[in-house]
């Protein structure tokens, strides 16, 4: 299955392409912590791949290294195929990656269209002078842009909220706005730190089938940090696991959920 | 009468408007220009003038053609209110088939008798999660040939043998015209009057539902009374949101809209209907009380989180309203200071506070299906709203009275619709006859015989009576719900929890006591309001079941009850229909578990086989009762809730003396 160049298929018929990413011995350190030991992993085109792993075992910095936010110590990123450098978040945006995050980073006292919009940022040519003035091109350009905004809002059903300041919206809504941004973008790679977390089931269920539509009708590949085990088994196609900053398992779902060493780690064994 | 209306019959047949294909030829020919539908999409409202319309319709219906539909064939709609879906209904007219729209939250073992039943081949789905009930059906009835659907969206994983999207069959259709022209034209002019236009079926609050048949005549002899009553004209705009498998719907956005050739706008989705309802600012207007109660509520609401100043203005000219408003709008004589005030009014609070829920430009409006609060109808008419009722069946096609202008009342239902013919039978029960009575239930011989007789009136299975000095029809009860109390005197439940209903706390009331010597009541809290309420006094709740059983709520509910008490107790004749016990249900009455209706209406006896436990408890005295409720979840699971109930005892008015009802 780890083969590089070809691809696999699905239980459910999705056709899996090539390596998107490659992740290779990755270590990651803050000071004296060891947050990620020596991890290698690859997500694969139109996958959904899922990190999980009990409280503390660098999931969020995994993600944080793919978002290029941290730069590893060691260890290599290959995207498409290149080893990528150190790079500025805008640069890792251009390439494709978008993402939300696990305290919501949205901006509350703008609207949700006005929120959604900003995702288009990298669309943008025009400058601050022609925008304000809203003349020409400026013009041309935010219907253009309003056009591909409205088709996502209709896609995350979140119209009756359009013109909502994000504040007054409760939290499962506030997820949905913030993973409408992320689509904004028109990413390649999305990334979701865990885009369920305090969700009621029936948010749940709905943030699922959204994240299964967005896989099926836009083709993007999908990387998540999620702590639903029900969810993840569900959802996602292949899984790593992480248990104090190494990768202690890799695999389909049901081959992870037969891992003794992941079993240990969400049942708790003494680690001395 | 007999000969005005076939003197009309005739006339209309002289022109040739005997169905609706041929309105949407005279509309697309004589104001093609004109706007007939618009539906918001993508943050902007999309619009279709009568000629793009009509070239829409009639590709769709040469792709019927294409894909194989006979004349007679079933053509069932599920989906919510679109133009797509307006046009497949006369699109399989065009065809010779007959459109069956169905309810979109049906769960799917309901919606699988009606398709069995109407033994519908095409269905025409609005989205995934309609065609996935449509197939789960298919899978033990067999009848289905091919499935449409509107929205694209997660479709393309699906075997496609037999489905097909909405605008491919439509362009399949316009690709195929030279070989279909013909054929589609024929089929059009063989349509005659007495064809079938439409078949809906009623929810039905007892038994399976039943499948109106209407005909051609039916609607169009509707529409066109209905239409010249309220003075309609082709520059109306409505907003089509309710159901369209609901008859109201049909009339309002097929029939009228055809006859008229006004404007349908669709709302962008059903949670976005408010919005929409304020950005159309519809001439013409229809909803069923709960959708005026739930404004008002939002309005109050609003109104105590503004500031003083503002709440002060509000109450002042809301006050100065109540009192002239109604009579100006009835053009009834009011002094001119009042004018004065009442103009300066509705510039400062009634012209924004209309603009505001979307009725700056109304008409009229119509509120029907159940009683409406006295207080909310005369909130909207105060405020200078043409809000009128009117008592309808779908057997009727919709109309039996309205209330004309200047004669509305809050506890009428106005008088016999044009064309129609009123009688009161010795039970109480309202017959009707008139060109809008159904040709038959479809399939079901015994129940057409049983409602209409052999000389065409119907029965309404509602009891009322006509008031002599206005001649407007007074509605008591359904005629089957209304009983006699131990000691003889009327039982009529409606009536009662229609006045319990109008205190915003309470969603939902179900009165028990026929036959007995005194009523119990069930009760469901309104969740928004009491919710509301439970914020600003700093209640905390979990669920719904622990607000509703929460001690300061059942206080207040005990409060609504015995002063609901008090006014049935001046009602000579009710008095005995008093509550004495009641409970605040722990779970809200829902469709899905078959409790109510999907228009909304109690089904008593189920409810009352149902929760049986919960009866004998409030009869027998105990304090307290433990129950365990099946319920149904969206997506048709069952899964079960219990809970024990407190029973609180309501102050009853200790009647002088029961008028026992007459023998």
């Amino acid at each position: 299955m780890l083969d590089a160049s070809e691809g696999y298929v699905t239980e459910d018929g999705r056709k899996i392409g090539g390596v998107v990413m490659e992740m290779k011995n990755i270590t990651l350190r803050f000071g004296g912590v060891v947050a990620i030991k020596d991890i290698s992993f690859d997500i694969r085109e139109g996958e959904i791949r899922a990190i999980i792993g009990p409280n503390g075992a660098g999931k969020s910095s995994m993600l944080n290294v793919i978002s290029g936010f941290y730069v590893p110590q060691e260890g290599e990123v290959w995207f498409h195929g290149k080893k990528r450098p150190p790079m500025k978040p805008y640069e890792v945006a251009r390439q494709g990656i978008a993402r939300t995050f696990q305290n919501i980073a949205l901006f509350e006292g703008m609207s949700v269209l006005d929120n959604v919009m900003t995702g288009r940022l990298n669309f943008m040519k025009t400058n601050i002078l022609q925008q304000g003035l809203w003349m020409g091109k400026a013009e041309a350009e935010e219907t253009e842009n309003r056009e591909a905004v409205e088709k996502i809002i209709d896609f995350l059903e979140i119209q009756h909220i359009r013109k909502t300041p994000v504040s007054r919206l409760p939290y499962g809504l506030k997820k949905r706005v913030e993973l409408a941004r992320a689509l904004a973008a028109e990413p390649k790679l999305l990334l979701l730190d865990e885009p369920m977390a305090g969700m009621n089931v029936e948010e749940k269920e709905d943030m699922c089938r959204f994240i299964l539509d967005v896989n099926d009708e836009f083709g993007t590949t999908i990387a998540l940090i999620e702590h639903d085990m029900g969810v993840v088994m569900d959802l996602s196609d292949r899984v790593v696991v992480m248990d104090y900053g190494k990768k202690i398992g890799d695999g389909t779902p049901d081959e992870v959920r037969n891992n003794k060493e992941v079993i240990d780690a969400y049942l708790g064994v003494s680690h001395d | 009468m007999g000969r005005r209306k076939t003197l009309a019959q005739t006339q209309s047949g002289a022109e040739g408007l005997h169905s609706l294909p041929a309105l949407l030829h005279r509309n697309a020919t004589q104001f093609g220009d004109a706007p007939a539908y618009r539906e918001k999409e993508f943050g902007i409202w999309q619009c279709w003038t009568w000629a793009e319309a009509a070239a829409e319709i009639r590709a769709l219906a040469l792709g019927f053609l294409e894909l194989g539909v006979e004349k007679g064939d079933h053509i069932a709609v599920i989906g919510r209110n679109r133009p797509a879906h307006y046009w497949s209904m006369v699109a399989a007219q065009m065809v010779g088939a007959v459109p069956v729209p169905l309810y979109q939250d049906s769960v799917a073992e309901e919606m699988a008798y009606v398709l069995e039943h109407c033994g519908a081949k095409y269905v025409v789905c609005g989205d995934q999660e309609q065609v996935d009930k449509v197939i789960e059906i298919q899978e033990n009835l067999h009848q289905v040939k091919h499935i449409l659907y509107t929205d694209k969206r997660g479709m393309r994983k699906y075997d496609h043998s037999q489905m097909n999207a909405l605008e491919d069959i439509m362009a399949e259709g316009r690709a195929g015209h030279f070989r279909f022209d013909a054929e589609l034209d024929r089929r059009i002019s063989e349509i005659t009057y007495d064809d079938t236009c439409v078949m809906l079926y009623t929810s039905g609050t007892t038994g399976k539902p039943k499948g109106v048949v209407l005909s051609n005549r039916n609607v169009i002899e509707s529409a066109k009374n209905s239409a010249e009553f309220d003075h309609l004209t082709r520059n109306e705009d409505i907003l089509s949101y309710l159901p369209m498998a609901w008859v109201g719907d049909f009339i309002f956005s097929v029939g009228q809209a055809y006859w008229c050739g006004f404007c349908v706008n669709c709302p962008e989705s059903a949670d976005t209907m408010m919005t929409d309802l304020r950005e159309i600012g519809p001439t013409y207007f229809f909803a069923p009380p709960r959708v005026f109660e739930t404004q008002l509520t939002n309005v109050m609401i609003r109104m105590q989180d503004a500031s003083a100043l503002k709440q002060r203005m509000f109450n002042y000219f809301m006050d100065h309203a109540k009192k002239v408003g109604g009579r100006i709008l009835d053009g009834k004589p009011v002094g001119f200071m009042d004018r004065l005030k009442y103009a300066l009014g509705n510039i400062l609070v009634y012209g924004p506070l209309k603009d505001t829920l979307g009725y700056s430009r109304i008409r009229v409006g119509y509120t029907a299906g159940e009683a409406i609060g006295p207080e909310i109808f005369e909130f909207y008419r105060s405020l200078g709203i043409n809000l009128k009722q009117l008592y309808g069946q779908t057997e009727a096609t919709v109309f039996i009275t309205v209330q004309p202008d200047g004669e509305v009342r809050a506890d009428t239902v106005g008088v016999p619709a044009p064309d129609v013919e009123l009688k009161i039978a010795e039970n109480g029960e309202i017959y009707y006859r008139s060109p809008g009575v159904f040709v038959e239930y479809y399939k079901n011989p015994e129940s057409t015989a049983s409602t209409k007789d052999p000389e065409g009136w119907v029965a309404t299975g509602d009891a009322g009576f006509i008031e002599e000095s206005s001649g407007h029809l007074r509605i008591i009860d359904r005629a089957k719900d209304v009983g006699k109390m131990a000691d003889g005197s009327m039982f009529a439940p409606k009536y009662v929890e229609n006045k319990l209903k109008f205190y915003p706390d309470i969603l939902e009331a179900v009165l028990f006591g026929n036959g007995k010597d005194h009523c119990v009541a069930f009760i469901n809290i309104d969740l928004n309001a009491v919710g509301n309420w439970a914020e600003r006094n700093n209640i905390a709740y979990a669920s719904y079941q622990e607000l509703a059983g929460h001690p300061r709520v059942l206080e207040t509910i005990k409060n609504h009850v015995a002063e609901v008490n008090k006014s049935v107790a001046a009602d000579e004749m009710l008095s005995g229909c008093q509550v004495h016990r009641f409970v605040v249900l722990h779970k809200e009455l829902d469709a899905d578990d078959g409790e109510i209706t999907r228009t909304r209406k109690v089904r008593r006896k189920f409810v009352e086989d149902k929760y049986a436990d919960i009866i004998e408890a409030l009869y027998d005295g105990s304090e307290t009762v433990t129950t365990t409720t099946e319920v149904t979840y969206e997506d048709g699971r069952k899964g079960s809730i219990s809970a024990t109930l407190t029973i609180v005892d309501a102050p009853v008015v200790t009647a002088t003396q029961h008028k026992v009802a007459a023998e």
